[in-house]
C-alpha cells in the first residue's frame, strides 16, 4: 500500500478550476517529485493535500485512510508535514523556538527532544543560532529552519515546496544533499520543484505537472531522458 | 550651502507646520487653552502649543537637512519656523481685514489678540515673527546639544509644563494634605506657576534627573552586587510599596481623580480584552463595545427590579458571572461566521456587530427585557454579603482594581503559553499555524472569547457603578477608543495596554480644556505614533528585539560560510 495516495483531486479558487484530476503515490521510503513550471498547480496539490483547500472531486489516502475534509491540524498529527514556498518562518521567533513551533500538536515530551537532537545533527547551523531570531537568518538558513520545523512534526511523509528557490548555487547543492541524507535515514518525500535537474537527480519518480494536470509519469531516470522533459524543463535543445 | 540635496525641505516643512498652526488656532486649541497659563502671565498652554509647532518645523527641518554646523541648522531652523510663523500673522491681517467669522467660527477678535499678544497689528505681528525666528534658534541649539545634556534638560522641562498645566488637580489633591499648603502657595499665582516656583521645579527636577541619569547604573551594580537574600527583601520590599501606594491612591488623590481611575480601569480592562483579539491573534474587531454591552446588560438586566419582570438575581456578584459568560458566549458566536474572513472584511463585519447589539437594545421591540432608550435602571450595588455600603467612585477603584490586577495576570499568563504561541502563529500567517498542526477554529474562537468576557467584566462593574445603562453609552466611538489606546500603548505589550490607557484616558481627563478635542488629540496622537514610533510606546519585547537585531546584523551571515556544516554525509 502507497504511503501517500493522490487520487484524482479537483481542486478551485472559488471559480478558478486549478487542478484538473491529479494523481499521485509515494511509496514508503521514496523520494517523489512533482515538477512543473511556475503557475502549473505544484503549490495547489501541496496545499490540498495538507487540508488548507478542500478538493470538490477525488480522494486522498495516507498509508489507506482517507484524509481529504480533515481540517489541517489533524492531517498535521496523522503525519504530513510541510516546509512551504517561500519558507515562512517565524521571524520574530528564535530558531529554537520555531522549531518547537513545529512540535505544536506533539505532547510526547522525550520523543520531542529526540527529534530536535536529530535536527541539530542535521543541520548543526541551526543549532549554532539556536536563541537568535528567525527573521534574522540568512535564506539558505531560513531553509534549513523551514525544513528542520517540518521534521519536528515527525512526519510520515515530509512535503518539500520548491526548497531551492532563490538560493544561490552552493546552497542549492547543500539543501539537495540534506534532502538525499534525510530520505537515507528514512524519511518519505514529496518533493515539489522547479529546478527540474536538481529534483531528478535525487528522486526515484517523478510526475510533470501542467496547468492543473498531470503529463508525464515515470521513474526519475526515464523522464531525465525524455525528450519533453529535456526540452520544457531541463533546458536542453 | 546645505549638505542635502533637497534644499525645498526646510521651506516645505515651514509651510506645513505653518498650515498646522493656522488650523490649530481655527480650531479654537489656541483659544480655549489660551485661557491657561503655564508660568502665570508669562505663557500660556495655548502659545506653548503654538510655539512647539514652530519648534517642531525647525526641529525636522534641521535633522532633514543634515547641516552640521550651527550657522547652518540656526539658518534652516529659523527659516522654516519662520515661514509657520508668517502663517500665523497671514491669519490675523486677514482676519483683521475681512471677517472670517462666517466660516469659522473661532474667528474672533479674542483670538487674534491672543496671537498678537494683546499688542496690537503691527508691533504683535513684528513680536509673533521673533518668536518665530527664537524657537528656530532654539531647535538648532536642541540639536547641537549633546544627547546627554538633551535628556538633563528635557524631563524638567516637561515636568515644570505638566505640573503648570496641572494646577487645578495640584492644588485640590494637596487640600487633602494641609501641611503642603505653603508649597503650593509658593510654587502657583492665581493662574499657573509663579516665575520663582517654575524656576525651582526646573532646578530641583534637574538635579534629580541628573541625579538618577547619572547614579542608576552605580545603584543597579550595588543592587546586583547584595547577596540574595537582601536582594529578595528589597524586591518584596518595593513590591510592598507599589501595593500599598495603589491602595491608598483613591484617598491620596480624592474624589475626582478617583474617578479619573475608575475611567482608566474601565478602559484598561477593555483593552486588554481587544489586545487578547487584536494584539495577539491579529484580529481586527472594530465592534467590541458589544461585549461591553453584552457584559453591562446581563448584569443590568439580571439585577434591576424595574424592568416589570420579576428580578432574577438580586446579587451583583452572582450576575457578574452571567455577565462575563454570555459575553464570552457572544464573542464566540461572533466568531463562528468571521472565521474565514481577515483584514478588512473582517473588520467591517465586526464593525456591524457591535452596531446591532447596540440597535437590539435600544429596539422597541426589546424593550420590556431591555428598556429601549429608557435604558435600564436601579441596578445593583456590587455588596459584599449582607454588608450595605455607599458606593462611591473611590470604593469602586478597588473592583476595578482587583478586576485589572486578574485580567492583567490572565493575559500575562496566557500570553505565554501555548495558546498564546498559537495565536501568535495565526498572526503571522494563518496557513503557516495550521500547518503546524495548530487547530485554526479552535484558537481564533478561543480569542474571540476570552477577548470578550474581558469586555463583558467591564461592562459588568461599568453597569454597577452608573447603576443605569444606556443604549447611547455603548456607541461605536468606544470601541475606536479602546483601539486607539492599544495603538498607542503597543500592540500586543500588556504593560502598553496600561500605558495606553493612562495617556489616552487619563490624560485628557486630567485637563478640562483637553475633553472638547479629545478625538482632535486622538487622531493626532494616532498620525504621529505611525510616523514616529509605529511599535507603540512600550513595544512588545518580541517586535522590540527584533528590530533591535535587525539593526545589530545590518549584514546576515555570509552564504558559503554554511557549507561547512551542511551536506557532509
Ligand atoms: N489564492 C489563489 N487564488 C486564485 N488563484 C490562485 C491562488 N493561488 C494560486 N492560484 C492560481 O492557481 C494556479 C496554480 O498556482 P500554484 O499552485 O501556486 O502554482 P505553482 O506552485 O505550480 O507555481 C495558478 O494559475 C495561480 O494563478
Ligand atoms: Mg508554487
Amino acid at each position: 500500500m502507497a504511503m501517500l495516495e493522490v487520487n484524482d483531486i479537483h481542486s478551485y479558487y472559488g471559480n478558478i478550476h486549478a487542478l484538473k484530476g491529479i494523481s499521485l503515490t509515494v511509496d514508503k521510503g521514496e523520494i517523489v517529485t512533482l515538477i512543473g513550471a511556475n503557475g502549473a498547480g505544484k503549490t495547489t496539490t501541496l496545499k490540498t493535500i495538507s487540508g488548507l483547500l478542500h478538493p470538490r472531486h477525488g480522494a486522498i489516502m495516507l498509508e489507506g485512510e482517507r484524509i481529504d475534509g480533515l481540517p489541517p491540524h489533524q492531517i498535521v498529527m496523522r503525519g504530513i508535514g510541510q516546509a512551504p514556498e517561500g519558507r515562512k518562518i517565524f521571524g520574530a521567533l528564535t530558531v529554537l523556538e520555531n522549531l518547537e513551533m513545529g512540535a505544536y500538536a506533539r505532547n510526547d515530551t522525550a520523543a520531542i527532544a529526540r527529534d530536535l537532537d536529530f535536527v541539530f545533527a542535521l543541520f548543526p547551523r541551526l543549532q549554532e543560532r539556536r536563541s537568535q531570531l528567525g527573521g534574522t537568518l540568512s535564506g539558505g538558513e531560513q531553509q534549513m529552519l523551514a525544513m528542520g520545523r517540518a521534521l519536528m512534526a515527525h512526519p510520515r511523509v515530509l512535503m518539500l515546496d520548491e526548497p531551492s528557490m532563490g538560493l544561490a548555487p552552493v546552497l542549492v547543492e547543500a539543501i539537495f544533499e540534506t534532502i538525499r541524507k534525510l530520505n537515507k535515514e528514512g524519511t518519505t518525500i514529496l518533493l515539489i520543484e522547479q529546478n527540474a535537474a536538481k529534483a531528478l537527480q535525487v528522486a526515484s519518480r517523478g510526475y510533470v505537472i501542467e496547468t492543473g494536470q498531470i503529463v508525464l509519469q515515470d521513474s526519475a531516470e526515464n523522464l531525465r531522458k525524455s525528450e519533453k522533459v529535456r526540452k520544457a524543463y531541463l533546458g536542453e535543445a | 550651502m546645505l549638505s542635502n540635496p533637497d534644499r525645498s525641505y526646510p521651506i516645505k516643512i515651514g509651510l506645513l507646520s505653518g498650515v498646522i498652526a493656522v488650523l490649530i488656532a481655527l480650531e479654537g486649541m489656541i483659544q480655549a487653552f489660551g485661557a491657561r497659563d503655564i508660568i502665570g502671565g508669562v505663557i500660556s498652554l495655548g502659545h506653548a502649543l503654538l510655539y512647539a509647532t514652530f519648534f517642531a518645523a525647525a526641529y525636522l527641518a534641521i535633522r532633514r537637512s543634515g547641516a552640521t554646523r550651527l550657522v547652518n541648522t540656526i539658518f534652516v531652523g529659523a527659516l522654516s519656523s519662520l515661514i509657520a510663523s508668517i502663517f500665523v500673522i497671514a491669519l490675523v491681517w486677514l482676519g483683521s481685514w475681512t471677517d472670517l467669522g462666517y466660516v469659522f467660527v473661532n474667528a474672533t477678535q479674542p483670538l487674534y489678540e491672543l496671537l498678537t499678544f494683546k499688542q496690537g497689528l503691527v508691533v504683535g505681528s513684528l513680536l509673533m515673527l521673533i518668536v518665530g525666528i527664537v524657537m528656530g534658534i532654539l531647535a538648532a541649539l536642541t540639536v547641537a546639544l549633546p544627547a546627554k545634556t538633551r535628556q538633563y534638560i528635557l524631563t524638567p522641562v516637561i515636568w515644570v509644563i505638566t505640573l503648570g498645566v496641572l494646577q487645578d488637580l495640584v492644588t485640590v489633591t494637596i487640600q487633602n494634605m494641609p501641611f503642603l499648603k505653603p508649597v503650593t502657595n509658593f510654587l502657583y499665582v492665581s493662574n499657573g506657576l509663579s516665575i520663582p516656583g517654575a524656576l525651582t521645579i526646573f532646578v530641583l527636577l534637574l538635579a534629580i534627573n541628573y541625579f538618577w541619569l547619572e547614579k542608576r547604573s552605580a545603584a543597579q551594580n550595588r543592587y546586583a552586587s547584595l547577596p540574595p537574600a537582601s536582594r529578595r527583601a528589597v524586591r518584596w520590599g518595593s513590591i510592598g510599596i507599589g501595593v500599598v501606594l495603589l491602595l491608598m491612591l483613591p484617598q491620596i488623590l480624592g474624589l475626582y481623580l478617583s474617578e479619573v481611575l475608575d475611567n482608566v480601569g474601565l478602559y484598561l480592562l477593555m483593552g486588554l480584552g481587544l489586545n487578547i483579539v487584536v494584539g495577539f491573534a491579529g484580529l481586527l474587531d472594530l465592534g467590541y463595545v458589544a461585549f461591553f454591552a453584552i457584559g453591562a446588560y446581563t448584569v443590568g438586566v439580571l439585577t434591576s427590579p424595574e424592568l416589570g419582570h420579576a428580578v432574577i438575581i438580586g446579587n451583583w456578584w452572582v450576575a457578574l458571572p452571567f455577565g462575563v459568560a454570555v459575553a464570552a458566549f457572544a464573542g464566540i458566536l461572533l466568531g463562528i461566521p468571521v472565521l474565514k474572513m481577515r483584514g478588512d472584511y473582517l473588520a467591517i463585519v465586526t464593525l456591524g456587530f457591535g452596531e446591532i447589539i447596540r440597535l437590539l437594545a435600544l429596539s422597541d421591540v426589546l424593550k420590556p427585557f431591555f428598556g429601549g432608550a429608557q435604558g435600564t435602571r436601579s441596578i445593583a450595588d456590587p455588596d459584599i454579603g449582607p454588608l450595605e455600603m455607599t458606593w462611591s467612585p473611590q470604593s469602586f477603584y478597588y473592583l476595578f482594581l482587583a478586576g485589572c490586577i486578574l485580567v492583567i495576570f490572565v493575559s500575562t499568563r496566557v500570553k505565554n503559553s501555548r495558546l498564546g504561541r498559537a495565536w501568535m502563529a495565526v498572526r503571522e500567517d494563518e496557513d503557516v499555524a495550521q500547518a503546524m498542526g495548530i487547530d485554526l477554529v479552535a484558537t481564533k474562537l478561543l480569542a474571540f472569547g476570552m477577548g470578550a468576557s474581558f469586555g463583558g467584566l467591564a461592562g459588568a462593574i461599568y453597569a454597577s457603578k452608573l447603576t443605569s445603562i444606556f443604549p447611547h453609552s455603548f456607541n461605536f466611538l468606544i470601541s475606536i477608543n479602546v483601539l486607539s489606546l492599544i495603538i498607542i500603548g503597543g500592540m500586543g505589550s500588556i504593560p502598553g495596554v496600561v500605558v495606553g490607557a493612562l495617556a489616552l484616558v487619563g490624560l485628557p481627563e486630567l485637563l478640562r480644556e483637553f475633553s472638547d478635542f479629545r478625538y482632535l488629540l486622538y487622531g493626532a496622537a494616532l498620525v504621529v505614533m505611525m510616523l514616529v514610533r509605529p511599535e507603540g510606546l512600550v513595544p512588545e519585547a518580541r517586535r522590540a528585539m527584533e528590530l533591535e537585531e535587525f539593526r545589530e546584523e545590518e549584514e546576515p551571515a555570509k552564504e558559503p560560510v554554511v557549507l561547512k556544516t551542511m551536506g557532509q554525509p
